[in-house]
Formats: C-alpha cells, structure tokens, sequence
C-alpha cells in the first residue's frame, strides 16, 4: 500500500479544486447547467474521458489511478457533476475501444464523448432477459446489409437516441453463443418503431423497439460477424462497472447526510435521532468499502472476486440510501410529482423505485450473486440449466 | 382457546373478496390513479351496502349484524383490496366518537354507519411528529393552523382533528382539503389550512391513543394484505417465466426469495391478528397490550412489507418495473403505510414506552 501524495500530485490536486471553484457557477446541485458545454469543458481539461486517444476525441492522458482518484474526491467534495456517464459513454466507448475497427473509432467515439449522440442498448428481447444468449432477433445477410426483423425489451432511453447497439442472431444454425453479432443502427433507419413503456416511477424510462426489415450494413457490425456474445460480454462488464460506480456512490451519500442534516421533527434534526444516525453510520461504512474496494480494482491483480461483487453491492447500496432517504424524510418521504412540501423534486422516491430497477437491470441480483458464486468462488453450476451468465 | 378466524368471519372475508374484486377490478383502480378523481362513490357505495361502514360504529345494525364478527379488523382477502377504495376500510373515524357526548354521537353514529357521511382525519402532528411548521391550536372553539397528511378529507361531512396537545375535535365545516401528491395514487392526502374554524371538543381521554392505535392496526393490517398480493404474484409469475429453457421458480434462488417472503408474512399475519384482537378486548388483556400490540404490528409489517415489495418485483424481473401489471400498486401501497402515521423507528419507541422500558 502507498497512498501518499507527492508534491507534484499535491499540486494536481489544488489544479483541480481551482478549476473547481472557478467554473462553480456552471453546475447546481450535482447538475451541470449547460449538459453539453460541460462535458467539453471536462474533456478540454481532462476530467472527462481523460485516457481515451486524442485522435477518437479524449484527452489523450497515460493511465494514472491516482489522478482518476484525486479527480474523483475534488468532484464529490465540491458536488460537481461527473460529466456524461450514459450507456454510450459508459459501455460502447470503451468496447470499441477494446474491439472497434479503426473506422468505428473514428467515426463514433467523439461525437458520443461530447454527448452530441446518444446511444441505447439493444439487448433484452422479451424471452431473453438473464438468458440473453437465446436472443430471436434476427439478422439475414442482403448484399452487403443485413435484414433486422424482431424486437428488443427494456430498451433505456430509446426514445431519445440516435443510435443501438444492438445483439442480433446472424447465425442461427450454430451454437447458442456463436451466431450471435453485434452491430450498430441508426435508430432513425426506416422500419424501426420505438413504443416507450411507463414504469412505476410514472416516467418511460426505457421503451420496446420493434424492427421490421431493417437494412443495415454489414460494416456496422463490431468485433466480427458471429462474435457479438463476447462483445456484449465486453460491454457488460463496463456496465456493471457504471451501475455499481462508488464515486456515484458516495456523492448520493453525501446528498443524504444533507438531507439528514436539514429536515427535522417536531424541531428535532434526524441526525440527532441516535436510530436513524446509527443507520446513516452503516451506510457510510459500506460505501466507504465500496469506494476502497474500487481503488483496490484498479491497482491489485489479484482482486478478482472484488471485481465481481461491484454490481450487485454498489446497486444494493444506492436503493439503500434512497431507502434511508425516504425513511428520514418519514411522511414527507411519500410525496411524489409536486406540491409545496415535496423534497428534492421527489428524486428520493424515484430513486427508490428506479434503483430497485437497476439492481434487476444489467444482470439481476441473482445471476451477480450466480456469478460470483460459479466464476468467483468456482462453485458448480446448477444442474440441467443452461449456462446462466 | 383457538387462534383462528370464526365461521362468519371467514364467511365475510369471502363476500367481501367477492364484492370487491367486482366492484373494482384493476382497470377501475386505474382509471381512479390516472383521473384524479378525489373519491369513488361507486365504490363506497357497495361498500356501504354490505354494510361496512357501520362496523366501528357501536348500536348500529350492522354492528349488530356482525356482532359475531370479533375483532372488527379485516384479515387477508379484505385488507388486499383496500386499495381499491378511496379509503381505509369501514371509517375508523367513527372511534374518536366513542368519547363525544350524546349528543355528538347522535348526530353522526347513525350517518356514519349507514355510509351517508365519511369523516377525515387529521392527527399526523400529534402522531408522526411536526414537520414544516404544521400544527394545529384550539382556542376558544376555534382551530387554528396547519394539519398535514389528513387522511380522508375529499368529500368529508366532519373531520376529526387532533390539537398541539392531542386533545380531539370535531369540525363541521372543514376547510376545502389541497391535494398533497403522493407515490400511491390510490389514496389522497391532504393539508388543510384552519383559520379559526368552529370546533367542538370530543370528550374522553384516551380518543387520540384508541384512534391512533387502531390507524396502526389497520395499516399493519393493509400492508399484509398488499404483500400477500405481491407473494402470489410473484410465486405465480416463477411458475410461468421460462429463462435456460426452465421455469424461473425451479431456480433454487427464486424459490427461495417465494419462500422468504411467505416466511415472513405467515407469522405477521398472526401478529396482526392478535394486535386486532387486543385493540378491541383491552379488557382481556393487559392495560398496554393494546398500544403495544398495534405498534408492532405496524412498525412489523412496515419492515417486512419493504421486503416482500422489493423482492417480489425482483422475482418479476424487468417487466415488475413496468406499469404493465399493476404490481406497482401494492409496491406503492406499502410504502405509503410505511411512513404514514410514523415511521417504523417512531412507531417502535412507542412499543418500548408503552412497556416503561424507556427511562422517565
Ligand atoms: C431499469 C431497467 C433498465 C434496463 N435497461 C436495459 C437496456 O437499456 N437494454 C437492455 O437490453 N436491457 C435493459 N434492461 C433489461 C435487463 O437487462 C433485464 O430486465 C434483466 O436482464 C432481467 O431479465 P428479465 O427482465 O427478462 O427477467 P428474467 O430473466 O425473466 O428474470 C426473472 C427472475 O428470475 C430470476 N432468474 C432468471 N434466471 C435465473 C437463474 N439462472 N438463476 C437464478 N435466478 C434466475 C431473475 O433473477 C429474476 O428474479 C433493463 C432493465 C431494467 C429493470
């Protein structure tokens, strides 16, 4: 262990608590006032895709965990929005850039950094939910295009996006696993329909895409034609990284203590109430785990099973939080939509609701906890299923 | 002795089940969510045909119908369709009355039991604690201040109203009710502004405790009945859903988060029983039981039902986030009855005091 800060990281450190406090008025309450001059922003600076070529659109810096830690702490501590961490950030960009032909790079990773197109995940069908691999939809060579019919479920944010990435079968007489690519489509390309699915949170959070003899070039397909299982698996495990995020994390956490901090009963604060700051405790060790458990990922090789255990426990933690919130907040902890006494624009109780979605999104809790169990504790599987991750 | 539901109990149990899944089935529930409407005069309707609404009230004919039917709190079938009414069950309102003088009772017993008059209730201040500077003061005859969270006001004949010190009040002319928009659309909650409203005084010292302690048993009551329906949702769901080629619920750990959730749920549900039981023969128990009783079993079923709320719309999968089955709803409901008339920690302090175990 040598977590000591040299002079020369001390001063990286105070560039970037200035940058900070001189760009204070663009962001409020974890929010960026102008999304998109934001994210320019960060990249110009390197607190945005820091380590991503400069010819696809990054900053272009050499790996430093330590830099990635000290910008992590200056965003939180100031509560200033990490930049844009959606699945095309987040997932594609770092697949193409494991598996990409040049082009794709080229082509798609600046525009997606600066947010300027917005990407969804084509991957759930309604029969294919944790078995993903019997995925239907399907992909018939026409020239140099393929012909997509089928449809997609839980597709996030499809509504809003330019562009899929998407798993379709283009080989269905191999095996499960093998007939399986991975292409990208223009959502605006004729045949696509886009039906938005309402959730519980009363929002439409994420959509069914239905396709209908939908060509699409062969050259848009990522990683080789018949390879899309490992390339999903590619993007999978950057997925289950962003869902469990400690950074993420602990900026909900700092929120709640916030929360817990102002709201008071009867004129008393929650935080004085021994129960509910004993539970906040708990809370803050487990994040504190979890963000300790990240920096150990990103520096020890021999943190394995601690890889495996980010999704299910960083999703676990931020329902608990919202849970946490809601209790704290007691009465006022139920309002919803608007109304004078609401807290926080309700975000508490969306949180709630949509963080249960994402412990069951990106790979349920069960199939993490299948996982961990069968890859990281190297358990047998369970007898006559197929294989379940 | 036996520890179990009585013949006519069981008997009222199905009828009601009946009634109700007739009276309002899902799309009527939605339509009531979505539409904003503020009451369901249908619903209440039936309701008071079969003669509800005189449950609680003592002297009625219902009452007397039912008399047999001991304790009056709902079980299973009834508490899981609560929520497709606009309220709470037969009134509880009509507790408070129990103190009022002859007169009062006269006046509004027979409306109440006949479902002519609804009443509301407004003691969140007294009960949950204070929040955002509510609270409610008598002088003279006349409220003044804010009540939060107010439960039935739309459309109520009279309101109950707890003061700063927890004395009850009966006002005739409530103030008009501002909608307080919360997760579970199927039940209104409002702020009312009193500006000097006439009030009278309900007599007898206990009215706030009984009424409180019996809101505690019914929403206990209302949260087993929604997780019961989230259980045999989610067991029927694992036995449909196909993935690997199986039906999830041959998964070992779906199977077992179905057998969690029933493990949970099968012991509250006596405990919500016998918390019924005491509230309504404190003659046959020990003088805190009925305060004790009622606070578990809401703090209880709070706890349990943020179980079984989350861990059936897991066992759904994707599709028990959507709106598509409606499973939101009970998911909603029990987490309206978490919160409402204090938190599970709020509610438990209540049990430790009620026993001295709290130092003076
Ligand atoms: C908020 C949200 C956002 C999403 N966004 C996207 C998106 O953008 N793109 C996309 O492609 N998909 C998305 N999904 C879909 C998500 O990946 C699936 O919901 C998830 O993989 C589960 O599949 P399913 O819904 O079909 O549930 P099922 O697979 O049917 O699971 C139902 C239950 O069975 C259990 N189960 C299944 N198999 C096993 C097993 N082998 N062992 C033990 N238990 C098992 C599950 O754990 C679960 O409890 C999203 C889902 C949610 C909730």
């Amino acid at each position: 262990m040598d977590l000591r800060l040299t002079p020369e990281m001390a001063v990286f450190r105070d560039e970037v608590r200035a940058f900070l406090a001189n760009h204070a008025d663009e962001y409020r309450d974890g929010q960026a006032k102008d999304v998109l001059a934001w994210q320019r922003l960060l990249i110009a600076h390197g607190y945005a895709a820091r380590t991503i070529p400069r010819a696809y659109g990054g900053f272009g810096a050499e790996p430093d965990v330590l830099k990635a830690r000290i910008i992590a702490e200056a965003f939180i501590a100031a509560g200033a929005p990490r930049g844009i961490a959606n699945q095309g950030v987040s997932m594609l960009v770092p697949t193409l850039l494991e598996v990409g032909s040049e082009d794709q790079k080229k082509r798609w990773i600046g525009p997606t950094l600066r947010g300027e197109v917005v990407w969804c995940q084509g991957y759930s069908e309604p029969g294919a939910g944790s078995d993903l691999a019997s995925l239907q939809t399907k992909a018939v060579e026409d020239g140099d295009d393929f012909i997509i019919s089928g449809s997609k479920i839980w597709t996030s944010t499809a509504h809003a996006a330019q562009m899929m990435f998407c798993l379709v079968r283009t080989e269905p007489n191999a095996p499960r696993h093998e007939g399986i690519s991975y292409v990208l489509i223009p959502m605006d390309t004729p045949g696509i329909e886009v039906r938005p699915l309402k959730t519980m949170t009363g929002q439409a959070e994420f959509n069914e895409v239905f396709f209908t003899d939908v060509r699409v070039p062969q050259a848009n397909v990522v990683g080789g034609r018949g390879r899309g299982w490992f390339v999903a698996n590619t993007t999978l495990k950057h997925e289950r990284g962003m869902l469990g995020d400690p950074n993420a994390t602990e900026a909900r956490l700092n929120s709640l203590i916030e929360v817990m901090k102002t709201e008071t009963v009867d004129g008393e604060r929650i935080l004085d109430n021994p129960v509910f700051r004993d539970r906040l405790m708990q809370l803050q060790a487990r994040v504190f785990a979890m963000k300790f458990n990240g920096l150990r990922i990103m520096t020890d090789d021999t943190a394995g099973l601690a890889r495996l255990v980010v999704k299910l426990q960083g999703c676990e933690l931020n329902h608990q939080i919202a849970a946490l919130a809601i209790d704290a907040l007691g009465e006022l902890g139920v309002l919803y939509h608007d109304g004078p006494h609401l807290r926080a624009k309700g975000r508490w109780q969306w949180n709630y609701m949509f963080d249960l979605g994402l412990i069951i999104g990106g790979g349920t809790a069960q199939i993490q906890k299948n996982i961990i169990s069968e890859r990281g504790l190297g358990m047998p599987r369970e007898p006559s299923s197929r294989a379940a991750s | 002795m036996r520890f179990a539901l009585s013949e006519d109990q069981r008997i009222l149990q199905a009828s009601l089940g009946r009634a109700l899944a007739e009276l309002s089935p899902l799309d009527r529930v939605r339509r009531f969510a979505d539409g904003g409407e503020q009451t369901a005069p249908d619903i209440w309707r039936g309701l008071a045909e079969l003669g509800l609404p005189g449950l609680l009230v003592p002297g009625s004919t219902a009452a007397w119908a039912w008399a047999s039917w001991r304790p009056p709190w709902p079980r299973r079938p009834w508490a899981q369709r609560w929520r497709r009414r606009r309220s709470w069950g037969p009134s509880w309102a009509p507790l408070a009355l129990r103190g009022g003088t002859a007169e009062q009772r006269a006046r509004w017993l027979p409306k109440l039991a006949g479902g002519e008059a609804t009443a509301g209730v407004a003691i969140s201040e007294v009960v949950a604690g204070a929040r955002d500077g509510a609270g409610v003061t008598a002088e003279g005859g006349r409220l003044t201040g804010k009540a939060l969270f107010v439960i039935d006001a739309p459309g109520a004949h009279l309101l109950i109203v707890a003061d700063r010190t927890g004395a009850l009040h009966l006002v005739e002319t409530p103030p008009a009710p501002v909608e307080m928009p919360n997760i579970d659309a199927t039940r209104r909650l409002s702020e009312l502004v009193f500006d000097g409203t006439p009030a009278e005084p309900l007599g007898g010292n206990d009215g706030l405790a009984r009424l409180r302690d019996a809101a505690w048993v019914l929403l206990a009551a209302d949260s087993l009945g929604a997780g019961q329906v989230m259980l045999d949702k989610a067991v029927a769901y694992a036995k449909e859903r196909k993935q690997f080629g199986r039906v999830i619920g041959s998964f070992q750990a779906v199977k077992h988060l179905c057998a969690e959730m029933a493990a949970e749920l099968e012991p509250a549900r006596a405990l919500v029983w016998y918390a019924a039981y005491a509230f309504d023969n404190p003659g046959d128990v020990a003088p805190e039981e009925a305060t004790v009783m009622a606070a578990h079993a809401k703090a209880h079923l709070s706890e349990i039902g943020r179980f079984v709320a989350r861990t059936s719309t897991e066992v759904h999968g994707g599709i028990g986030m959507t709106d598509l089955l409606g499973l939101h709803y009970w998911f909603k409901r029990i987490g309206l009855n978490r919160q409402l008339l204090g938190g599970p920690e709020r509610v438990r302090e209540a049990a430790a005091r009620a026993q001295g175990l709290v130092a003076a």
